[in-house]
């Protein structure tokens, strides 16, 4: 179940975006954060409206895997708008009844803030459904590269991220094996007060832990044994490959920009 | 087979805060080319030989030499090119995301450049018999996949030497099989060492020469054949001693009159169902 959670996310598919290199992915979500905010009326939102839903058409992801990740945020994005629309009082007022009152303005930015956040939970799971959780770990170590000179653990980083990633599976099948050992000894995950059930996770965490501890050692050693010292003088199996579609998207984001300075109030 | 490639030499070593020596005055030579297996009931001190020989651990007295090199604190990286280990847990040893990625590892740590890389990546997943499982994640492998893997990665960085440090105990027969027939092809093939630390007589059989260690000392050198030829004093040792000697012992003291001493089991076979003919 839980696989399906952290991978499931991923969807595989051959499309403009998913051959995208991570950097300029990651890039491109840095930057539409920040440039999201330039939107203030309703012809910005309608260009900021116009490009996500382009990269998600380019993305070729079924809908239906958006709304799934797009489903636990929803009652944020109308908490949000409900927020916005009683509680704003500026503007002509629109509607009175008893003590609610909505503004003019409740309105208008009740809509804003909550597309803004409606645009911001879809372009960021465009970025995790069409990049694999390494490469988002490749394109990260790059372009944190820099941070290097600051003395910060840019490549341990990465390769702390990619062995998670590596045992997540590894700790799941423990944790099942874990817990079935524990149902044949009369363990009830399942059933019960939700006290009893917590305490009940007990018996499936300690053996977890010190599983673990005892596979991070012996990880250590193995990896000691082949040759491992840190990341100075490494190179690298994996590589990334900026192409000219890369540039190309870049280039939009920047006209994105343009647009949204010439159309903002 | 004259050339030591590996000499131990008064070798003792103690861990902290344990008062009996996990190994004392242990010396011996491993020659270039031979299969040799270390075998010891637990706490006989053969892992930590193991440890010692790439250098996890320093001896506290003794000295060991590989390939010429006295091994020392300063050149340990240098022993490590020259050995390679394959340990216990498939999954603990499992560090890349991808089966090529995990073979990657030892070469990206040497800095190998990446063309180079792809090229050794590939031959040695060829040498185990894995190319087809290049983009595989290590939860769709079996245990013997992974410690096929294992050696890839081993392979990939060319050692002269290739130590199994209980390789194949958590694996099932077929797995054990898959494990150690791919080594030997590969120590027939091109003139790898191999050091193969286990517990299991039969995997030990297949060796060219045996180490029997018993509590920390080197307890016995010699053949399969020889060391079976002892077979009490093996079991006092806590060693199971393999079913075809077993059944060779049976038959002898039946009265039936075997050629050699020791035999595989399959030798013992071809000795039954020619025997008739014989007599």
């Amino acid at each position: 179940m839980m696989e399906k959670m952290i991978f499931g996310r991923y969807v595989p598919a051959d499309s403009l975006i998913h051959r995208l290199d991570p950097r300029s992915k990651l890039t491109l979500i840095f930057l539409f954060v920040c440039i999201i905010f330039l939107a203030n009326n309703w012809q910005t939102y309608a260009i900021i409206g116009i490009y996500t839903f382009l990269l998600i058409g380019l993305s070729r992801i079924p809908i239906r895997f958006l709304y799934g990740g797009l489903k636990p945020v929803l009652w944020l994005v109308i908490f949000t708008f409900l927020l916005q629309l009683f509680f704003t009082r500026e503007g002509h007022l629109v509607f009175h009844w008893g003590v609610v009152k909505i503004y003019e303005e409740g309105i208008r930015m009740g809509f804003f803030i909550s597309f803004r956040f409606f645009f911001l939970i879809l372009m960021t799971s465009l970025l995790t459904l069409t990049t694999t959780p390494i490469e988002i770990t490749d394109g990260l170590e790059t372009l944190l590269a820099p941070l290097k000179k600051v003395r910060f653990p840019v490549h341990e980083m990465a390769l702390m991220m990619s062995i998670s990633l590596r045992f997540i599976p590894t700790l799941m099948q423990e944790t099942d094996k874990i817990m079935k050992a524990q149902i044949a000894r009369g363990v009830e995950f399942a059933s019960g007060p939700i006290k009893d059930r917590i305490k009940a996770v007990i018996p499936l965490l300690i053996p977890l832990f010190v599983s673990s501890f005892k596979r991070a050692e012996e990880l250590a050693i193995a990896m000691e044994a082949r040759g491992y010292r840190g990341g100075e003088g490494r190179t690298k199996y994996r590589q990334l490959s900026w192409k000219w579609g890369d540039t190309l998207q870049l280039v939009l984001l920047v006209i994105i920009t343009i647009l949204l300075i010439l159309f903002r109030s | 087979m004259e050339t030591p490639i590996v000499s131990l030499n008064g070798v003792t070593f103690q861990y902290d805060g344990q008062e009996r020596k996990a190994l004392n005055q242990v010396s011996f030579d491993i020659y270039d080319g031979e299969w040799l297996t270390i075998v010891g009931h637990n706490g006989s001190g053969k892992s930590t030989l193991a440890k010692l020989l790439i250098g996890l651990q320093f001896p506290s007295e003794g000295e060991i030499t590989v390939c010429g090199i006295k091994l020392n604190e300063e050149n340990i990286w240098d022993i490590r090119k020259k050995i390679g280990m394959v340990f216990q847990n498939p999954d603990n040893q499992f560090v890349g995301t991808t089966v090529q990625d995990d073979v990657a590892f030892g070469l990206e740590n040497m800095g190998i450049p990446r063309e180079e890389m792809v090229h050794r990546v590939e031959d040695s997943l060829k040498k185990v018999n894995m190319t087809q499982f290049l983009h595989q994640e290590p939860h769709h492998l079996s245990g013997g996949q992974k410690q096929r893997v294992a050696i890839a990665g081993v392979l990939a960085l060319r050692p002269a030497i290739i130590i199994l440090d209980e390789a194949t105990s958590m694996l099932d027969p077929r797995g054990r099989e898959e494990v150690v027939e791919t080594v030997r092809a590969l120590q027939d093939e091109k003139s790898l060492t191999v050091i193969s630390i286990t517990h299991d007589l039969e995997e030990a059989a297949k060796a060219d020469r045996m180490i029997v260690m018993n509590k920390g000392e080197l307890f016995r050198e010699g053949t399969p054949e020889e060391i079976f030829s002892m077979d009490e004093q093996l079991i006092q040792l806590g060693l199971d001693i393999p079913f075809s000697v077993k059944m060779a012992k049976a038959f002898r003291s039946a009265g039936i009159p075997l050629s050699k001493h020791y035999l595989s089991e399959e030798e013992l076979v071809t000795e039954l169902w020619t025997s008739r003919s014989r007599m």
